[in-house]
């Protein structure tokens, strides 16, 4: 079941349509913000709300690479492995993250700390190689600073 | 260079904030909206066409025209939307990013001004989930607006009524072309559409709509204000305006940089730039994000503008450079877009979510030592199964511009895999195959 804070912050996001349908990536992301990710429930729930089939709501939530059907640590990497970072050091920060944490591309660790996910190129192609933890940047990232940076993701 | 030679960024914060609205106006901001508002609907579009601004989204179609295409008048059908297209996803581009997150008022008063010259009565900003920084200051600019009347009704004291919205999407490529971009905002899968009929009649929820990107709606303001002849003088060479370029990859100084339209590319490179990092030559570049195609050493001399770029047989693209050294290997390189492109394919049309995967696979092989002379033509015929016309959308032509041109240009690379049965960059203390540094 949709708690009443969620049922009440997707309903806000209605009007801004002029069909409910319109406010699913809004819903999806408000429920994946509190409980990590989207279960079948949620799923049911949020298309019952919107007026959606589930299939139809299913598509667009595994059409999005920021939309998560599986349970997901409690830091989410997005390592870019786009152009730019792959031409100045891409695949060294995720050959550390193999080592440093045990985990590949869509692997959670096993005291669910840390999932990694590849993602494509994240507009910060200046100071690559560059990777996302929730919602942080960090950029200009050598083995060392990304050491440094997963120390602060407890 | 005088401060109206660069007027997309001339008042950004030096600290990297963004311009709150009182900045922005201490700035000249909201008086090209106030202009605008003294013209008719008709005369911007005019005022907008005889700019010559064509669009920094990377397809260059001039905008004024992409407008004339929306009916105007009472008999119109309502309402009518504006999508700010701030799905920055191409790779290796980050400049609409600065202006997100830089200089948002001059966002909104852009789409303020393209939304009275269709009459729209609604926009969006359609904007990627991951540029969370934007999100948040976007939304405070908005809020600004909003409590100063500049947005929702009879604003400045004119018969001027917009809202606008923040769309923060959840990350998929195809959300940045133009009909995807709509289905993923009437909130179905990003599928392009079928065209006609084309947006600017029958676009989001069936209304007449344009989608246009941040960096060309940040120019409108400018223009309302200063001219169109002005804004036709800022460029060197065959277009108009300044440009937001950028360079990634082994340089000595990635970085962006808003200059007159048509510099030439051995100027960005090596005055901008500065030049390839120590110890590295310059083998080609990508000059606007990754589904352009590659110009070489050569092409240094040529001005970096829509129309000189494509009589260089590329495309300007975003104007962001993505440069490729000696010693990186280009087949690896190609393979890392063309792996991106298959993923990010919506799947809808055949030749793109088959063609593409099939390419990556093959350029795959060859990283792996397995590449053979038959499958350079096997990539030769999906170049030409991807080609204009044979799509929905423009992702699979984009997708293969890299690729054909580097069977062009880099085919002895393409053979040496062949010949050795390996990728030649790898091992050997400086060779970058996999992506190593």
């Amino acid at each position: 079941m949709l708690s009443a804070d969620e049922r009440r912050e997707i309903e806000a996001e209605i009007p801004r349509y002029p069909q409910r349908q319109a406010a699913c990536i809004d819903a999806l992301k408000i429920v994946q913000r509190r409980r990590g990710w989207i279960s079948d429930e949620s799923l049911r729930d949020i298309a019952e709300l919107l007026g959606m089939t589930l299939d139809e709501l299913d598509a667009v939530a595994t059409f999005y690479n920021l939309i998560y059907r599986h349970p997901v640590g409690r830091h989410v990497i997005l390592l870019c492995n786009s152009v730019s970072c792959w031409i100045v050091g891409y695949s060294r920060l995720r050959e550390h993250l193999r080592r440093r944490l045990g985990i590949d591309f869509g692997e959670t660790t096993p005291d669910r700390r840390f999932t990694l996910l590849p993602i494509v190129c994240l507009g910060a192609c200046d100071h690559a190689p560059v990777l996302m933890i929730d919602q942080d940047l960090h950029r200009d990232l050598d083995p060392a600073g990304l050491e440094r940076v997963l120390e602060s993701y407890r | 260079m005088h401060p109206d030679q660069r007027p997309l960024t001339r008042d950004l914060r030096p600290d990297g904030e963004a311009l709150s609205l009182p900045g922005y106006e201490r700035a000249g901001g909201y008086q090209g909206i106030r202009q605008a508002l003294r013209l008719a609907p008709q005369e911007i579009i005019q005022l907008v066409t005889r700019s010559g601004l064509r669009g920094r989204g990377g397809a260059g179609f001039p905008t004024g025209q992409k407008w004339s295409f929306v009916p105007l008048g009472p008999a119109a059908p309502r309402p009518k939307y504006l999508a700010a297209n701030a799905d920055e996803m191409e790779p290796g581009t980050f400049k609409d990013r600065l202006l997100l997150e830089a200089t948002p008022h001059q966002l909104l008063e852009g789409m303020m001004i393209a939304a009275r010259a269709i009459e729209a009565e609604i926009a969006y900003v359609f904007l990627r989930g991951e540029y969370v920084l934007a999100a948040q200051r976007i939304q405070r600019a908005l809020a600004e607006a909003y409590a100063a009347g500049y947005l929702g009704g009879h604003s400045f004291g004119a018969d001027f009524s917009l809202q606008i919205y923040l769309h923060t999407s959840a990350g998929r490529y195809m959300c940045g072309e133009e009909t995807g971009l709509l289905n993923a905002l009437e909130g179905k899968r990003a599928n392009p559409r079928a065209k006609p009929p084309y947006p600017q009649t029958s676009g989001l929820f069936g209304k007449p709509t344009i989608v246009q990107n941040v960096e060309t709606l940040c120019c409108l303001p400018h223009i309302v204000n200063h001219g169109a002849e002005w804004f036709r003088s800022l460029g060197l060479a065959a277009d108009a305006g300044t440009k937001l370029y950028g360079a990634s990859g082994k340089v000595k100084r990635p970085g962006l940089w808003e200059l007159p339209m048509g510099t030439p590319l051995g100027v960005l490179l090596e005055e901008h730039a500065g030049g390839m990092r120590d110890g590295l030559k310059l083998r080609g570049l990508l000059p606007g994000g990754a589904s352009t195609d590659f110009l070489t050493p050569r092409h240094l001399d040529v001005p970096m503008d829509f129309t000189n770029v494509e009589k260089a047989g590329s495309r300007l693209g975003t104007g962001t450079m993505i440069i490729l050294d000696d010693r990186t290997c280009p087949v690896g390189m190609v393979w890392n877009l063309e792996d991106f492109f298959a993923q990010e394919s919506c799947g809808w049309c055949t030749p793109c979510w088959s063609g593409l995967r099939w390419a990556e696979r093959i350029l795959a092989a060859f990283e792996r030592g397995q590449g053979a002379e038959s499958d350079l033509e096997k990539l030769d015929w999906i170049v030409k199964f991807c080609a204009p016309g044979n799509t929905f959308c423009a992702l699979a032509p984009g997708a293969v511009e890299p690729l054909s041109s580097a069977l062009r240009y880099f085919h002895d690379d393409f053979l040496a895999h062949i010949r050795e049965r390996r990728c030649p960059y790898r091992g050997g203390s400086n060779g970058n195959a996999g992506g190593e540094s």
